[in-house]
Parts: structure tokens; C-alpha cells; sequence
């Protein structure tokens, strides 16, 4: 077993300082290497230990330490507290890490593999806030001279969190050794970032000229920051607020383009809501008050499928939500067969006692599944390949989750939009609605027809349940926070047309993003209804008016 | 089987001993604890594990031989999240089924909606949520943190380490409203301009949090250093955290702090990418005592999940049950005028260690923590107060309360006044 140094505790504390002062003076006065060397590895085994077992701000001062010194280990080591890799060994003042990557546990000051690690009972070490903001900076110090050249790109992002003197130095002796272009570009652009706040009057200058045109809010905030102090000379303070200006134009426009795909984003949440109801309300013409509980079942069965295969095949669990979609639409729509056949066809026609049965539906599916699966939410977990977010310019963020949901809504509208036009059954279900009496004339079963359509419908509610489930609660009370935005979207964009609730979602959405910010979530809402209403009394037949006989209805 | 007449003479003879012995310990008329906490709906997801706390108090003080010698039970109703069901429910409880204590209610609101219920009936309510204060009424024992006890100190703790604008975040009902009110006057006063706060509101229930958060972002990149204070409430957290984690916003830069998330909500997200954010409470699962970890293993073996998650509101039910108990004991009665003035000065060591004292004020004496999220939804403490800080619930912050006093005992007796309702009249025999 590797037997490494062990450092002296308290006590012992009086000779380490001694070695620690002879070491930097036998390094100051230019001693042989091999005596630096040795005192640096002393020093640097003191600092990993206060690391491990010091308050905040002992550890704060290992950091700087560890920097200072500028051992071989120190990025292994640092790197590893930040990402909670490093740990203490019980009954021991070893201290271990667990090398980047994953593999067998190493010793931190010597890197070799430690011995039979199972034995060792060892406690990762937490840092907190403070000292991981300190030990991001001094990765970066420490990594831009790595051998490998993506850490040291890496380090170009974080090293301008902490512009100083000493930062725009080090920056340039990186510059200087380096050879691989791109990297050499980002750290001529981090050091022009640190010189807006380090350099004279003439190097900053030139920095903000070559950051003028960048579309970084990075950028703009160091501008302010520069621009917030009271020692900066009036030209620079006069460039500096121009570029800062010129950044916020693009920044705004960038901005505005990313409320436009937030907007739409919501857009395709609340098509994959209303596009059901856009079948039974709007082709059919029952008020269908349970449609948000369809929505729920399939949420509920994202969740049941999810369970099952977690329970039959583990390793299948991240595309549990893709095999939620078909049993969705299953469960969903056979439901809205049950629903049409029991209770909705008896009362075609008569629009308020449909609005009361199926409220009444709605209130008994809710208490059902609250029975079933209990009141509290269900966890339905998102896939890797629906976390995370592709980050554009200008630090607008695209989320991958809203961008599968967008994509998967045109999807269901499109294949809704074939099987309507494409499909026999679409073509009978056309007739039946625009003339029952003909339609049964050429032998159209009407009935069937009606159950088909409602169950399509209910079943295309429980997809969009599927794609709910990833981005909201799931609860028994899932539908009823979308049973009004469906039936807004399916009135604003007009009755009886897909690309009314294509239309019609997708300008409530966008409205409502851009009114958020102004008006608040709440009042936003608010504002969004007042307009609807006022547009059905000048278009009564929302956005997308069906026209000719069928329109006449 | 055959056993001599004389040993199944003796065992049955133990056994009703047993069973007498049982009996006589516990016998009359139950004790009834009301138990109103919403089991459905939004506030479900925090409110449902404090029904569990309060029925395994009940349970082991029931084990233990009762309360004055009669047996204990819980009366559970669902208030469902909805805050004048909360109001009915406290009045059927009260007066229906006739109970002696009631634990219940989580949100501001609820409490607001079943304050004048226990006035009228004079009931008794232990509520176990930190909030917003200005309040202090006298049939209400608020276990939970006031402002100074949680909100005010979270806040120095960012100014302190250097953070300059703050967007406070909230779900849309009083306790976000008053706090944010109070902090907004609290970071005036410390030199942060309305410019660098920036105040939005959500409704109960929210998940489209994509365009607040990129606000925020952009808030945050206007050169100052950026914080958020979260008054988020409820099930709406859920989506609030995996935004954040999907759109990258890393605790270094912008850590978010709560005031309404704790170890229960955080069950069931992927914590990996929070690790770093920040929630202010006077007590965390992660506190290093031998009568935590008790506890904690007596809950799961009570609920029968080694799973399950213990927070700060369970430690507030703990703490103002068995002070109950012995308010009861005191006084020999479960009437609430004696039982409450029996509560003022009952001590009980709270999970943490520290000595938690309830005041005349109807609030505890409490200490205050905070912690970063850390790995497994556990939180790393990284301060707390060397002392219990008694509670108070007017702000000194804000113009219309700072003079106000809550003190339930001679010569105040008021839930908020400027002066005693009794003025010096002088010491017979003296003056």
C-alpha cells in the first residue's frame, strides 16, 4: 500500500509554518530545485488537508494556497472538490479522490490508485457555495496551462469570472504558449473580457472596441460593471456605454425572438390539449366538460407505464414515454367510446344537459383516480434526451423538452389532419357530422361513426396527456387547469377547423408570453380572455370560420 | 394443544391483568386532536406528511399511556387545498366533532380563512409553517418561523455574501405578498435600490416557468451579482426547479433561495442539477443528534417507507405537540383558556438540540439555519444562529407595524398593540 507522507496535525502545526517559510525563501533565494520541490510538495500536502477538514474560510485560503503553489495534482485535486469527487478516509488523514470519469479511487497528493478502496470507509467532502465560486476560478487558473486543450477552452469561460491584473497576466502567458487556434481565439477573447476591468485606459479601449459587437450578456455585464465605477476615464466611459447599448439592441432582439418560441412553445401545449376537443366540440358538437379529464388518464398512464417498465425492464425506462403514447390513446379512447355509448348519445342535442352529464363525468373520473392512485402527485420522470437545453446566442435557451413537445403536437395534428382527410372513416365521419340523415341514407352507420369519433378524439386527449406529464403535475386536477384554455383556443380559432386550433393556439400562446412579462402571469391570463371575448363579438366565428353549407350548421 | 389448568389459569389471568391495567390507564372519554391539513390538491404535496407526523405523536403518546390518564385520537379531515373548505372543516371539527386541539394548515391563506373560525369557537390551533407574521391572534400557536426567524436572516445572508439584486419570486397569496413587502423594505434599508428587485407573481399551480426564469437570466446579467428569494409554494415548485435545471441556471451564479421548499418537495426530482441552491428553515433533516436520528427512524417505521423525508414543519408539529402534552398536563385539563395559559414558558429540546421555548407572543423561540441542496435532495447546513432567536411577528421593517407588540399576558393582552390594554394603575400597598 502506498504510504504517502502523512502531514502533521495541530500541534505539529508550529514546524510545517517553519518549513513552510524555509521552503519559500530557500525558493526565494534560488536554491537548487529539488529542495523547492520537496517544500512545495509539503506545503501543497498541508493545504489538501485543510481542504479536507478546515472551515469555509481555511478552505478559501487552501485554494489560494493550491494555486500559489502550483503542483502537478492541484487541478486533479480542486477539480475534484468542486464536483464532489473528493473524500476523507475515516480514521485516517488520508485524503482520496475518484478520478474524473469514474475508476478506482487515487490518492490525492500522489495520484496512485489506493489499495483494496473497498475497505476504506470514506466521506465525500462538501463544499459550499462560497468555496466551489472560488474553486471554479482557480480550476480555470490552474487549467488554462493543461495539456489537454479542451480543458483549456474550458477554462477561457470561467477564468473571466474573476477579471483582475493578476487574471489579464495569466492570460497572457497562456496566449503566448499557445498554438491550437481555436483555442487561442477564446482566450484572446476572455482576456479582452478581463482587460475591460484590468488594464489601463489604452487596453481597454481597444478591448471594448473588439467586444463591440458581440451579442454576449457576459459582455454587456462587465460593461455595466466597468461603467459602475468611479476611476474610469470619460472616453472610456463614453465607449463603453455605447457598446453597451449597441449589446442591448441585439440582446433585445434576441430576446423577442426567444419570447416568439416560448410563445409558441405554450402554443403547442395548449394544440395538444385542445386538439381533442377540436373533434368532439368542434366536429361533433358536444360540449364535452370531461375532455381535461382525458387528458389526466393519459398523464396517469404515462405514469403506470413508466412503473411497469421500470419494474419488467429497467434498462428500457428512458423510452417508457414513448410506449406511454400508444397505451395512451388506448385508454384514453376507449374511455371516450364508454362515455359516448353510455351517456352522450342519449342527449345529442341537447347541449345543456351534455355540459351537465359531463361535468358530472369529469368530477367522477378526478375522484376515481384519486382513489385509485391517491391524492398527492405522481412522479413521472423525464427522459435524458427530454432534460437539458441547446443554448443559442445572446444566451437565449432552448429547452429540449418544449422542443420534443413542439415538434410532437404538428405531428398529432398532422396525422389527425390525414386520417380526416385521407382515411374512409374520416371521409364517414365528415358526412355523418355535416348530414346525418343523407349520410345514414347511403348506409353509413351513424351510430358506430359517432362512438368512433368520440373515442378518436378522447384518444388524441390522452396523447397530449403524454406530453403533459413531462412538463407539468401530474394529478387528478391536471384537466381541469386545461379544460378552459382548450375550449378558448377551439372558440378563438373556430369550430370545426384544424387549422383554427393550429392558428388559434398558437396566437394565445404568443400573446400570452409577451403580455407575461408586463403583465404578470395572472393578469396576463386575464388580459388574454378580455381579448377573446371581444374578438367573438366582432368574428363570432373565431379565426378560421368554416365556410359554405357546412359553416351554416 | 394441552396446557395445565394452572399455567392457563396464570396466563389468562396476566392477560386480563394486561389488559385491565391497559384499561385503567386509559380510560373515559378520548382526547380528540383535530388534524387539518389538505390531503388533495396542490398543497397536498407538503401538506400530506404533517397528517402522518401528528397521527404518530397520537400514537406514541397513546403508547406511552395517554393523556391524563385517558386514550388520544385523531379526527382527519381534507381540506383539499381549498381555502373555504379549510374554514368549514375547522367548524365542523370544532363543533361537530368536538375536538380538543386542532393541528392544520400550511398556507397563509388557509390559516387566514379558519383564524375567525377559532376565535368565534375559541378553539385551539398549532400551526407549524413558517410565515409572514403580522399576526398573532390568541387562539393560534404558530410553531413555525416569523420573518426574523427565517426571511430576514436568509436575506443578510446574501447581502452578506455580496449579492446586490434579488428577484423575489412568488406564488400569487398573502404570505408571498407580506414577505416580499417586508424584504423589499428590508433591502431599501440596506441600500439596495427598487431598480435591483424585481418582484413577480404566479398563480397556485403554475408550470410554464420558461419565460420568468429567462427574465430572470436576464436580470441577473446586468452586471450586479444576482440572487432569487423563492416564496414559490406548493406542487408549482416542481416545474420551477426542472426549469431552472434545464435551462442551466447554475447556484454559483444565481442561487435561489426558499423559503417554501424543503426536504419534502425536493423528493422525487433529480437534485444533481440544483445542488447549490439555498432554503432557509430552523431545522433540517441533516442535523447531527442522536433524538434526530430517533425520530426519523420512528416515522419511517410509522409510515412503513424507509423512504420517507422528515422537515422543518414535522419538527414544528414534534415540537408543539409535546408541548401540548405537557400544557395539558399542567393544567389537568384540555380546556383551551388553561391549556393556553399553561403553554407560555414550556420548554421542549427540539430535533436540532436547541432548547425551543414558546413566548407570550404565541411563537417560539427557535434557531435558524440555512443550507445548500446537496446530493439526494439532503441539505448541507452552512449557517445557524448559536441560539434560539425568539420569533416576532410584527416586522420592524414596515412603518405600520414596527410599533406593534403581541403579548398575550398582563398587562398586555393583545395579539398586536402600541400600548398595554392594561395601563400602570401602580402596586397596591406601595404606590
Amino acid at each position: 500500500m502506498t504510504r504517502l507522507h502523512r502531514w502533521p496535525r495541530p500541534g505539529r502545526a508550529a514546524r510545517a509554518a517553519l518549513l513552510l517559510a524555509l521552503g519559500l525563501l530557500v525558493s526565494a533565494l534560488q536554491a537548487p530545485p529539488a529542495a523547492a520541490q520537496q517544500a512545495d510538495a509539503a506545503a501543497f500536502a498541508e493545504a489538501v488537508q485543510t481542504l479536507a477538514t478546515g472551515d469555509r474560510e481555511a478552505r478559501e485560503r487552501a485554494v489560494d494556497r493550491i494555486v500559489e503553489i502550483g503542483h502537478p495534482r492541484a487541478a486533479a485535486v480542486l477539480s475534484a472538490l468542486m464536483y464532489r469527487r473528493l473524500a476523507t478516509v475515516a480514521g485516517s488523514d488520508r485524503v482520496v479522490l475518484e478520478p474524473e470519469g469514474g475508476g478506482p479511487l487515487e490518492d490525492a497528493l500522489t495520484g496512485e490508485p489506493v489499495e483494496n478502496p473497498e475497505a476504506l470507509e470514506t466521506e465525500t467532502i462538501y463544499a459550499s457555495n462560497q468555496v466551489r465560486r472560488k474553486l471554479r476560478t482557480a480550476v480555470s487558473q490552474v487549467q488554462i496551462f493543461a495539456e489537454d486543450p479542451q480543458a483549456r477552452l474550458a477554462s477561457t469561460r470561467n477564468i473571466v469570472r474573476a477579471p483582475s491584473d493578476a487574471t489579464a497576466d495569466l492570460l497572457r502567458r497562456a496566449l503566448d504558449r499557445e498554438e491550437v487556434p481555436r483555442v487561442e481565439q477564446a482566450i484572446r477573447l476572455a482576456l479582452a473580457k478581463v482587460e475591460l476591468l484590468a488594464g489601463d485606459a489604452q487596453t481597454k479601449l481597444a478591448a471594448i472596441e473588439r467586444l463591440s459587437g458581440s451579442t454576449s450578456p457576459e459582455v454587456r455585464s462587465l460593461l455595466l460593471r466597468l461603467l459602475d465605477r468611479d476611476d474610469v476615464p470619460a472616453e472610456v466611459r463614453t465607449a463603453a456605454r455605447e457598446a453597451a447599448a449597441s449589446i442591448e439592441t441585439r440582446l433585445t432582439l434576441i430576446d423577442w425572438g426567444q419570447r416568439v418560441f416560448q410563445g409558441i412553445s405554450l402554443g403547442s401545449v395548449l394544440l395538444l390539449a385542445a386538439v381533442g376537443l377540436a373533434i368532439t366540440f368542434g366536429v361533433m358538437g358536444v360540449i364535452n366538460l370531461a375532455h381535461g379529464e382525458m387528458l389526466m388518464l393519459g398523464a396517469y398512464t404515462t405514469f403506470v407505464v413508466q412503473q411497469v417498465v421500470l419494474a419488467v425492464a429497467p434498462g428500457l425506462s428512458e423510452l417508457s414515454v414513448l410506449f406511454a403514447l400508444p397505451a395512451a390513446f388506448l385508454v384514453a379512447g376507449a374511455m371516450g367510446v364508454l362515455l359516448e355509448q353510455t351517456v352522450v348519445r342519449h342527449l345529442y342535442g341537447r347541449p345543456l344537459e351534455t355540459l351537465l352529464a359531463t361535468f358530472g363525468i369529469s368530477l367522477l373520473l378526478q375522484q376515481g383516480v384519486r382513489t385509485i392512485f391517491g391524492a398527492p402527485n405522481k412522479e413521472v420522470s423525464n427522459p435524458f434526451w427530454m432534460s437539458g437545453s441547446i443554448e443559442l446566442i445572446g444566451g437565449a435557451v432552448l429547452t429540449y423538452n418544449r422542443l420534443f413537445i413542439l415538434v410532437f403536437a404538428l405531428a398529432v395534428l398532422a396525422v389527425l389532419a390525414l386520417v380526416i382527410k385521407r382515411t374512409t372513416f374520416g371521409l364517414q365521419m365528415r358526412a355523418v357530422t355535416q348530414n346525418r340523415g343523407m349520410a345514414r341514407a347511403m348506409g353509413i352507420p351513424s351510430g358506430r361513426i359517432d362512438a368512433l369519433t368520440f373515442g378518436l378524439g378522447s384518444g388524441i386527449a390522452g396523447v397530449g396527456g403524454v406530453a403533459l406529464s413531462q412538463i407539468t403535475n401530474v394529478s387528478p386536477n391536471l384537466g381541469q387547469s386545461f379544460i378552459v384554455d382548450s375550449f378558448m383556443v377551439v372558440v378563438f380559432g373556430g369550430v370545426g377547423s384544424l387549422w383554427g386550433v393550429l392558428g388559434g393556439s398558437m396566437v394565445l400562446g404568443i400573446l400570452n408570453k409577451f403580455l407575461e412579462p408586463y403583465a404578470g402571469a395572472m393578469l396576463g391570463k386575464v388580459i388574454v380572455l378580455v381579448l377573446i371575448i371581444l374578438f367573438i363579438q366582432w368574428r363570432p366565428r373565431g379565426l378560421f370560420a368554416l365556410k359554405g353549407r357546412a359553416g351554416e350548421q | 394443544m394441552r396446557l395445565p389448568k394452572c399455567l392457563l389459569g396464570l396466563t389468562a389471568g396476566a392477560a386480563f391483568a394486561l389488559a385491565g391495567g391497559q384499561a385503567a390507564a386509559q380510560s373515559g372519554e378520548p382526547i380528540k386532536v383535530g388534524v387539518l391539513h389538505s390531503l388533495s390538491g396542490t398543497m397536498a404535496i407538503s401538506e400530506t406528511t404533517l397528517k402522518d407526523t401528528v397521527e404518530m405523536m397520537v400514537s406514541g403518546l397513546n403508547d406511552s399511556g395517554g393523556l391524563l390518564g385517558r386514550p388520544v385520537e385523531t379526527v382527519v379531515v381534507d381540506p383539499a387545498s381549498d381555502w373555504d373548505l379549510f374554514a368549514e372543516k375547522a367548524r365542523q371539527l370544532i363543533e361537530v366533532e368536538d375536538v380538543n386541539v386542532v393541528f392544520g394548515c400550511w398556507t397563509s391563506a388557509s390559516r387566514k380563512a379558519v383564524l375567525p373560525v377559532f376565535e368565534e369557537l375559541n378553539g385551539l390551533l398549532f400551526y407549524p409553517v413558517q410565515y409572514e407574521g403580522q399576526e398573532a391572534s390568541k387562539n393560534i400557536f404558530y410553531t413555525g418561523a416569523a420573518p426574523n426567524q427565517q426571511s430576514i436572516p436568509a436575506t443578510k445572508y446574501l447581502l452578506d455574501q455580496g449579492f446586490e439584486r434579488f428577484a423575489l419570486l412568488g406564488t400569487d397569496y398573502v404570505f408571498p405578498r407580506t414577505t416580499n413587502k417586508i424584504l423589499d423594505a428590508y433591502l431599501n434599508q440596506n441600500g439596495i435600490p427598487d431598480a435591483d428587485i424585481m418582484v413577480n407573481y404566479t398563480p397556485f399551480g403554475h408550470s410554464d416557468w420558461q419565460s420568468i426564469i429567462s427574465r430572470v437570466k436576464s436580470f441577473a446579467n446586468q452586471g450586479k451579482r444576482t440572487a432569487v428569494i423563492s416564496t414559490i409554494n406548493g406542487d408549482a415548485n416542481v416545474p420551477f426547479y426542472k426549469e431552472l435545471a434545464n435551462q442551466g441556471v447554475d447556484a454559483l451564479d444565481i442561487p435561489v433561495v426558499a423559503f417554501s421548499v424543503g426536504e419534502q418537495e425536493l423528493s422525487g426530482i433529480d437534485t444533481d442539477p440544483l445542488i447549490g441552491h439555498l432554503a432557509a428553515w430552523n431545522y433540517f433533516m441533516s442535523v447531527e443528534t442522536p433524538q434526530n436520528d430517533q425520530f426519523i427512524e420512528n416515522f419511517r417505521e410509522f409510515t412503513g417507507d424507509q423512504d420517507r423525508v422528515v422537515n422543518d414543519p414535522m419538527e414544528a408539529h414534534y415540537i408543539g405537540f409535546n408541548m401540548w402534552v405537557q400544557a395539558v398536563r399542567q393544567a389537568q385539563t384540555t380546556d383551551v383558556e388553561a391549556v393556553r395559559n399553561a403553554m407560555y414558558g414550556q420548554t421542549v429540546q427540539s430535533l436540532s438540540g436547541y432548547e425551543v421555548e414558546m413566548n407570550e407572543n404565541h411563537h417560539l423561540s427557535k434557531p435558524v439555519m440555512i443550507g445548500e441542496i446537496g446530493p439526494g435532495g439532503q441539505f448541507n447546513i452552512v449557517q445557524k444562529t448559536d441560539e434560539a432567536i425568539p420569533g416576532d411577528p410584527w416586522s420592524d421593517y414596515l412603518a405600520e407595524s414596527e410599533n406593534l407588540t403581541a403579548d398575550w399576558t398582563y398587562p398586555w393582552v393583545c395579539g398586536g398593540c402600541e400600548e398595554p390594554t392594561f395601563a400602570d394603575a401602580g402596586l397596591i400597598g406601595v404606590d
